[in-house]
């Protein structure tokens, strides 16, 4: 207990007594049902593992860092995970700076049992030398709007910032093969964990009247209610942890609800950061294929738009995405992960400032690599700086070799290429690249069993989500 | 490695619903308003209370009810290796946390406004279950200080290994790895108070 007790914000009698009572005929303040999760919106930055979630008016970032340590004496083997909470005083006016309170270390330790004592990130991938060199893993969860249920929201923080953390790729070299390389992304594409299943916490709130508890308590709720319990499950039905800190007592069975509940939200939620993860990913391998100059766009604008009209847009967005992945890929097509590639479903929660897009599919993209032969299509450098030149309009049919584009949710419009085009790569958007189905196959036939390959390669061991 | 025998005996010949070894005694530290000694097999923790007393930092003090304050610490030839850092750190936080807010639940605070009541446990010997010692520890010290309180909590840790569902774990099946968990019960009223705490493998 500390000094924080004076500065925290109190509820008047009133208020207490409206919740309570609106509570106990299954009224919440903020409409919600008493089993109900606030909006949770998650969001990334441009660093791989930075995450922001918030979950109704509660906000928190997390940021995954990768370090190369000595491991623990007793095991020499394994990498480790921790993770540092800070609680920003512009969350709440009790909050302050400097050491962490007993509820930043609580929190801390919520998350860290949830993620490291139920093996869910395997730490045994992260040894680089036995005994000599892993990985440490920190997981820095910033707290930066207090809205309520901070544990929840903190652990969708990391566990989105870890599935979108890539290391960086080592290997041993030097004479005797003890001295380890650590590559740059620019020279290997870094790697992603291994995280074996998501746990996800959700916290109850006990109220002074039996047997009346609500999911998610806000703020308000959380000055009010007299215990609570936050229970870690998996997607799988697998109890991590539980944690029930003193206050109010309750019946066994009440517990044993709590957790089937508790069963039924963690899939929900491990569905909404799944989708998340690899509307990011499908992002992110969008960004290093417009890295290559020698990659090319096409169109198929034309019929794009067609489909863009059907009011089944996903639908065939996922058609094209499918067909696409038929398509030659472009040979740093393997850092997208495959995710992205098997054209799953769309995420609706992330809405990123460059484009939005929405869809899975990573294009087909055939451009170019630094192991990827640029002239073997014959790139027309014509058509390259007609596309420069026009970029801001998708490129008007040019019936080009391949296909290629970025797959883009189905409403991309022209004018959202702008925001795209790199300057390096005449990379154009195109939406739905599915379009091509038109005649450029001759090329893209004969490179076709070559991508098959290559797609075949990395569909088996880009996975991590 | 095999912790519970075929004939049903565990490492240290219990059965699989058999517990420590309890042993207690109240009125160790004279000078303290209430105290006690709590021992379950190997595990051994001394719990001290000083209270009902005038609040030291005044900016806590709380107009209707008492301060509950609690301090977890294990000594430092407490385990096999010499601890590092007694207290202070984040495990050790979390734990005064949890005994405070058990404690709390059961003390009449109401009764004592603009107090502080402090708890402070230290393991002697850890050997497992050194939460639910603490716990049992804190309950008779406050009893020995004459605290009103509202009901008895009790606590006792049990874990699953091998299939079996096991009683009140000793260090070596503790860190066996298999799921654990530590609860507190309220005697008299039924529920159930102090935290549980599950790690699943």
């Amino acid at each position: 207990m500390d000094t924080r007790l004076a500065n925290t914000w109190r509820l008047t009698v009133n208020e207490k007594r409206f919740i309570e009572t609106a509570l106990s005929s299954g009224i919440r303040i903020d409409g919600r049902n008493p089993f109900e999760y606030r909006k949770l919106s998650i969001k990334f930055g441009r660093e791989d593992g930075s995450s922001e979630v918030q979950l109704g008016q509660t906000h928190i970032m997390g940021f995954v860092t990768g370090q190369l340590v000595q491991p623990y004496r007793d095991r020499p083997n394994e990498g480790t995970l921790s993770i540092f909470t800070e609680f920003s005083p512009m969350a709440d006016p009790s909050f302050e700076t400097g050491r962490p309170s007993e509820s930043a270390v609580e929190l801390g330790r919520i998350v860290d049992r949830g993620l490291r004592e139920s093996r869910a990130v395997d730490t045994e991938s992260l040894c680089v030398l036995a005994g000599k060199l892993v990985w440490a893993i920190r997981i820095d969860l910033h707290i930066l709007d207090n809205g309520g249920n901070l544990v929840d929201a903190a652990n969708i923080a990391a566990l989105a910032s870890l599935l979108t953390f890539r290391r960086p790729e080592c290997s041993l070299g030097g004479e005797d093969d003890l001295e380890v390389i650590v590559h740059p992304p620019e020279e290997r594409e870094p790697l992603p964990l291994i995280i074996h299943h998501l746990p996800i916490a959700v916290t109850f709130g006990f109220f002074s009247s039996e047997s009346l508890l609500v999911i998610d308590p806000t703020h308000h709720e959380e000055a009010v209610m007299v215990g609570k319990m936050t229970a870690t499950l998996n997607a799988n039905g697998d109890v991590c942890a539980i944690q029930k800190p003193g206050g109010e007592g309750v019946l066994q069975s009440v517990i044993m609800q709590c957790l089937r509940l508790a069963s039924r939200m963690a899939s929900d939620i491990t569905k909404k950061i799944k989708d998340a993860v690899e509307t990011y990913n499908t992002e992110r391998a969008l960004r290093k294929i417009k890295r290559h100059p020698t990659s090319i766009t096409l169109d198929g604008s034309v019929n794009l738009k067609e489909k863009l009209n059907e009011p089944s847009g996903h639908n065939v967005v996922n058609e094209l995405s499918r067909k696409h992945l038929e398509k030659p890929r472009l040979a740093s097509a393997e850092n997208a992960s495959s995710p992205g590639n098997n054209g799953e479903g769309e995420s609706k929660s992330s809405n990123f400032g460059r484009s939005s897009r929405r869809d899975g599919a990573t294009s087909n993209f055939v451009g170019g690599a630094a192991s990827w032969d640029p002239y073997s299509r014959g790139v027309d450098s014509d058509f390259l700086k007609a596309s420069l030149a026009s970029r801001g309009t998708l490129t008007p049919k040019k019936k080009q070799q391949d296909p290629t584009g970025e797959r883009k949710p189905n409403e991309s419009k022209p004018e959202e290429s702008p925001g795209d085009v790199i300057p390096t790569t005449s990379a154009m958007d195109v939406s739905e690249t599915g379009v091509h189905k038109g005649g450029e196959k001759t090329l893209k036939d004969a490179v076709k069993p070559k991508h098959k390959r290559k797609k075949k390669a990395f569909s088996s061991t880009a996975d991590a989500s | 490695m095999e912790f519970v025998s075929p004939e049903g005996l565990r490492l240290d010949g219990r059965r699989p619903t058999e517990m420590r070894q309890l042993r207690a005694e109240i009125g160790n530290v004279a000078k303290a308003d209430g105290s006690a000694v709590f021992e379950m097999g190997n595990t051994k923790v001394i719990a001290a209370v000083y209270g009902p007393r005038e609040v030291q930092n005044k900016s806590q003090q709380m107009s209707d009810q008492a301060l509950v304050r609690c301090e977890y610490s294990m000594a430092n030839f407490s385990t096999g290796d010499r601890m590092r850092k007694p207290k202070g750190d984040r495990r050790s936080t979390e734990i005064s946390l949890v005994i405070r807010q058990t404690m709390e639940a059961c003390i009449l605070t109401h009764l004592m406004p603009r107090s502080q009541i402090d708890i402070f446990v230290q393991v002697l010997q850890a050997d497992g279950g050194t939460r639910s010692a603490c716990i049992n520890a804190a309950t008779l010290a406050l009893q020995d200080a004459g605290i009103p309180m509202r009901d008895i909590v009790t606590s006792c840790s049990a874990g699953y290994l091998n299939s079996t569902p096991l009683l009140d774990l000793n260090y070596v099946e503790d860190s066996a790895g298999g799921p654990d968990v530590t609860v507190g019960l309220r005697l008299l009223s039924c529920g159930t108070y102090g935290y549980t705490l599950g790690p699943m493998d």
